[in-house]
């Protein structure tokens, strides 16, 4: 890391005979727009928290306290949200890190079709939630769908579609959203297989390490904060994701698969409770940044390499 | 830094010269080495290894595509396997009666103004993030990584308020700026990680020759920038075709819907007509699959260059 220190040093000698607001210059136009289309209406939404808003009864509109709080401590519909936001966002992302691993290392070897391999099986990356709930909505139709098939093989039962079973809904979606979200990480995890010298693998096998032990004590460790930074992000953007459950199931059935985000967006567009909705955007805020460092802490982010 | 670029050469290395008889000549030591390697590789790595869960993978992925193209150019009422007889009845509903052909030409408007507005406004970010150091520099690095925490689903109704007041609602104005600001934490971040893995000399030399600091950038970072550019660009543009949220609450002609909006009532009402809904799904999927198929090289080596470490 000594190059680093040699060019922060000097970075800061170019900076005393260049004038000082450049930078800022270059940064202006990212932070105008990032204070007035995400500070401000965060703010907004922290202001609001305390208040009583809402539109269709506005004689009620004040100060509120902790009163929106207060209600969402009593709130089984809130718990339950939030329960299932939990359940989802362990159930995709440990999935997809697990196949996306898996895939990354697949597509790593070196074999007769690889480059074609590798653009077939990350295609799905670039397509959206909307577009994966109608792909799926026609794989999981009861009567033409792929379902069916399934179910002439004597696998599920015919003529019930997955969406509409409360016991099937969860693997149905968590296997959609699989569909879309593996790609990611093994885009991601291959990108930094990629970055191992081959030279360590070179030497660990002439000592005869076996194929296992490679993995646990070279790919692994290299891997670590690739996938800690993957895994994090994506549990925000799962946790944050209203696409594909809000087309997929809509939250239902009996609001099953509601997850906190989509909780919120009913409260505030549906219910035009917008002083309660935004109570509860920023419990969600306050609870993903938590969870966040929280995990960064327990995975010891960066840790060894600094 | 040392450690980053050996590490992009490596990458690069490894994509582009698979075989390693097409590689120059090299001294007998390193050969005898690479030939044990292929030797070892040969013994550990048996072809069915790969393939057998590769093609497993390969039908989970491909299944569902090709289930959307079976419906969408197959006539309502068969239900053959192969779209046969071929009907291109579906995708002309949709593109005229339906509306997909504005919805598209409104998603082309939104992801195209927003890819060059995010590039922008990235790369002279990026490049103040890379190259100076300021005041204030930490606490702005900081809070662009605190944005990701913020929920976009549940900013809308603060946003539609903004709106509302600058009276962009109902205009693809209102979605073309969320969908920038949002995707911009993130390029930021990336270019950044990119122009920092630049080596400072490059610019120096430049300068020497007497080229002012933009000339300096425009003439050795910019071209060595492309990969990386390559790949935010088209993030940004497959972002915001794909995005759907704002769309959804911002728009409320039909003139002036996005693709995934008119998808999505298409879902709603698919069920009698699962035919047009495949071919939404087709117009949908067609830009952003194009697009992938021309990107998806720079996109292992365009983050294998400091995106994750950067």
């Amino acid at each position: 890391m000594a190059t680093a220190e040699v060019s922060g040093i000097r970075r800061k000698r170019r900076r005393s005979n260049r004038g000082p607001r450049t930078p800022y210059a270059l940064i202006a136009p990212a932070v105008l727009l990032m204070l007035g289309f995400l500070v401000y209406p965060m703010a907004s939404i922290f202001y609001y928290s305390l208040q009583h808003y809402n539109v269709t009864k506005p004689w009620d509109n004040g100060f509120a306290g902790l009163d929106n709080f207060r209600q969402m401590f009593g709130d089984d519909l809130f718990w339950q949200s939030l329960g299932f936001s939990a359940k989802w966002v362990a159930a995709t992302v440990g999935f997809q890190l697990l196949l996306g691993l898996g895939l990354a290392l697949l597509v790593n070897e070196s074999f007769v079709g690889r480059a074609l391999s590798r653009a077939l099986v990350f295609s799905p990356w670039a397509v959206s939630g909307v577009l994966t709930t109608s792909i799926w909505v026609l794989l999981y139709n009861p009567t033409t769908g792929f379902t069916k098939y399934l179910a002439d093989l004597g696998l599920v039962q015919h003529g019930s579609s997955p969406l509409a079973d409360p016991s099937a809904v969860f693997p149905a979606a968590v296997l959609t959203e699989l569909w879309r979200g593996v790609p990611f990480f093994a885009i991601l995890l291959l990108a930094d297989l990629q970055s191992i010298p081959k030279d360590l693998y070179e030497a660990s096998s002439v000592d005869g390490a076996s194929r296992l032990r490679r993995f646990w004590h070279i790919t692994l460790p290299h891997l670590r904060d690739a996938i800690v930074l993957s895994t994090l992000l994506r549990a925000v953007w799962e946790f944050n994701n209203v696409d594909l459950l809000y087309t997929l199931t809509n939250g239902g059935p009996a609001n099953q698969t509601t997850t906190l985000p989509l909780y919120v967006a009913h409260k505030a567009t549906v219910a035009h409770e917008f002083g309660y909705g935004s109570a509860l955007t920023a419990a969600a805020f306050f609870i993903l940044l938590f969870c966040s460092i929280l995990y960064l802490r327990l995975s010891k982010f960066g840790g060894d390499r600094k | 830094m040392t450690r980053l670029t050996t590490k992009t050469a490596g990458g690069q290395a490894d994509a582009e010269a698979p075989d390693p008889a097409a590689a120059p000549p090299r001294p007998p030591a390193a050969r005898r080495r690479a030939a044990v390697k292929r030797r070892r590789n040969d013994e550990n790595v048996r072809k069915w290894e790969i393939w057998l869960p590769l093609g497993l993978y390969l039908l989970f992925t491909l299944i569902p595509f090709y289930w959307m193209l079976l419906y969408a150019f197959r006539p309502n009422g068969t239900t053959g396997l192969a779209p046969w007889p071929l009907t291109l009845d579906h995708l002309r509903h949709v593109w005229t009666d339906i509306g997909f052909g504005t919805y598209f030409a409104n998603s082309v408007k939104v992801g195209v103004i927003s890819m060059f507005a995010t590039t922008f406004v990235a790369l002279a970010g990026g490049y103040g993030l890379a190259r100076y150091d300021f005041r204030g520099r930490k606490t702005f690095m900081l809070a662009m990584l605190c944005t990701q925490f913020i929920p976009g689903a549940l900013m809308l109704v603060p946003l539609f308020e903004i709106f509302k007041k600058l009276e962009l609602v109902n205009s693809l104005w209102s979605v073309i700026v969320a969908e920038t600001v949002f995707q911009l934490p993130l390029s930021l971040i990336l270019i950044s990680g990119f122009i920092r893995n630049v080596p400072m000399e490059l610019e120096e030399a430049a300068w020497v020759d007497g080229a002012s600091r933009l000339r300096g950038f425009l003439v050795t970072v910019l071209p060595l920038l492309r990969p990386g550019l390559i790949a935010v660009s088209s993030f940004a543009f497959i972002h915001s075709w794909n995005h759907f949220l704002f769309a959804l609450m911002f728009l409320s002609d039909q003139e002036k819907y996005t693709v995934p909006v008119g998808l999505s009532y298409t879902i709603g009402e698919s069920g009698s007509d699962l035919g047009s809904l495949a071919a939404g799904g087709v117009v949908a999927a067609l830009p952003v699959i194009v697009i992938f198929a021309l990107i998806q090289r720079y996109l292992v080596k365009g983050l294998s260059a400091g995106a994750v470490k950067g």
